[in-house]
């Protein structure tokens, strides 16, 4: 009972911050303008050299999609603490991990929302492919994208309402996530060149194991934080 | 592997007995920090003058005795900053969060020692200061992982939320922890294994382990001065009288 009400809870968030995030636009066109961006400029850093591109494709869409994750981030929890929303949201029935969850989904989706717009502009600056199936990149984003979530809004509740938050969640959360960078970025690129040796399933398996562990304990964490 | 367990255990058990009988009010931080120098300074004697060079690396390889010590105990007071958070976040005392404060700073300064002190070792055996391998990254992580918890506890004001910030935040960190001491077991690296006395030469052991406990011994006493000063700062803070309200603060008759 108290889970399913939990869940409906979670799913209430979500579908509130989605409804919030739908109708500005503009924050949306500056989001994935801001990922475009950096993909444009980590191929201007590295000059005309296609194949020194072609071989780096992965790394830069995930660096890409983690700095834009941090603007997503903070944007979500100052949604929250200006006029107050927060209090409110505690004052009503609602159980801190659901509002956890439902904030994490909800970046999730926004954050899947951006890579998949990054993706043609990367396929044509990189001239990559998905060797091993669309499917398996499908299903990479997903998982990179649920990592970067939970700790993410774990993070941005900690931060929120400081002045130098856009400093600090950043220094908190780009260490944290190193391992989950690592394995999207590695699985990544043996989709885009091909895995003869069967190495996708091991870094997807990190991946997923970062996942669990961190939505687990953020989730479980996240109550106090919100109280404090 | 077990009787590293075993021993983290006994340390930490010698630890909860400490705190009953209230040893980090009583033992004097400056005697504790000059027992762990003498210690520290005759297993260093004995590793880098008095015991054998090493079979490999010859004189190079006797950083083990400064590089090694300085691991362990870096991770140790990570573990002991783990339970310090959980207890702090159990409890809300203005204790637990004193000595956790003081615990992550230490922690901070043996994980930049031990980071150099890893890189000059590298230069004369790899032949260069850093490469990216997965031990040296997730060091390195490690450290900045800690840093923010401070900076981010730094940057906020009010006492309760600053302890349950930095408690969560202290948590959350310390996964970290298990993956640098794995590391080179899960992952194909350049440094070897986990070292410790079982996989030394017997003319190796008494160094390591006086300078392992000199070490141990230096970063309580640090541990035990920097908590009273944290304490004392916490306790002055929550003392303070209360700015004025500056609705009912009537302005000056100038």
């Amino acid at each position: 009972m108290m889970l399913a009400t939990g869940f409906l809870q979670a799913l209430a968030i979500l579908s509130k911050d989605l409804w919030i995030e739908g109708t500005s636009w503009v924050r949306w066109l500056g989001l994935v303008s801001f990922g475009i961006l950096v993909l444009l400029l980590f191929s201007f850093a590295v000059g005309p050299n296609s194949v020194m591109l072609q071989k780096h494709a992965a790394g830069y869409l995930w660096l890409a999609t983690l700095f834009a994750s941090a603007n997503l981030f903070t944007q979500s929890f100052l949604l929250e603490t200006e006029g107050g929303a927060l209090e409110q949201l505690q004052l009503a029935p609602v159980y801190p991990a659901a509002l956890f969850y439902g904030k994490a989904m909800a970046n999730t989706l926004q954050l899947l929302l951006v890579m998949v717009v990054m993706v043609p502009p990367l396929i044509a600056l990189c001239d990559v492919w998905f060797v091993e199936g669309i499917g398996l990149f499908v299903g990479t984003m997903v998982l990179g994208a649920l990592g970067l979530s939970a700790p993410g809004a774990m993070y941005a509740a900690m931060t929120a309402r400081l002045s130098n938050q856009q400093l600090l969640l950043p220094l908190l959360l780009f260490p944290l996530i190193v391992p989950a960078l690592l394995s999207a970025v590695k699985a990544t690129s043996l989709i885009f060149f091909g895995d003869p040796m069967g190495q996708v399933g091991s870094w997807l398996t990190l991946l997923a194991a970062f996942d669990i562990v961190y939505w687990i304990l953020c989730g479980v964490v996240f109550g106090r934080i919100v109280e404090s | 592997m077990i009787i590293k367990v075993v021993v983290t255990i006994v340390l930490l058990v010698l630890g909860v007995l400490g705190v009953k009988l209230r040893l980090h009010d009583r033992l004097n931080p400056m005697l504790v920090c000059a027992v762990g120098f003498l210690l520290l300074a005759y297993g260093h004697y004995l590793g880098l003058f008095a015991s054998p060079e090493e079979a490999m690396m010859r004189e190079v390889g006797r950083i083990f005795h400064v590089h090694v010590p300085t691991a362990l105990v870096a991770l140790f007071t990570y573990l002991v900053a783990f339970i310090l958070a959980v207890g702090s976040l159990w409890t809300g005392a203005r204790k637990w969060d004193a000595y956790l404060e003081a615990t992550l700073e230490v922690g901070i300064l043996l994980n930049v020692l031990l980071t150099i002190q890893g890189s000059i070792w590298a230069r004369p055996t790899w032949g260069i200061w850093w490469t990216w391998d997965p031990r040296l990254t997730t060091t390195a992580i490690m450290v900045l992982s800690f840093i923010g918890v401070l900076l981010l506890r730094n940057a906020i004001t009010n006492p309760e939320r600053r302890a349950t910030i930095t408690a969560t935040g202290g948590i959350v960190a310390f996964v970290n922890v298990p993956i640098v001491y794995m590391s080179v077991r899960w992952w194909r690296s350049l440094h070897q294994t986990q070292s410790s006395p079982e996989t030394v030469s017997p003319e190796f052991q008494l160094p390591f382990r006086i300078a392992a406990f000199g070490m141990l011994f230096i970063t309580v006493g640090f541990i035990l001065a920097r908590g009273r000063i944290a304490l004392k700062r916490l306790e002055a803070e929550a003392d303070a009288p209360d700015l004025p309200d500056l609705n009912t603060v009537k302005p000056l008759d100038v």
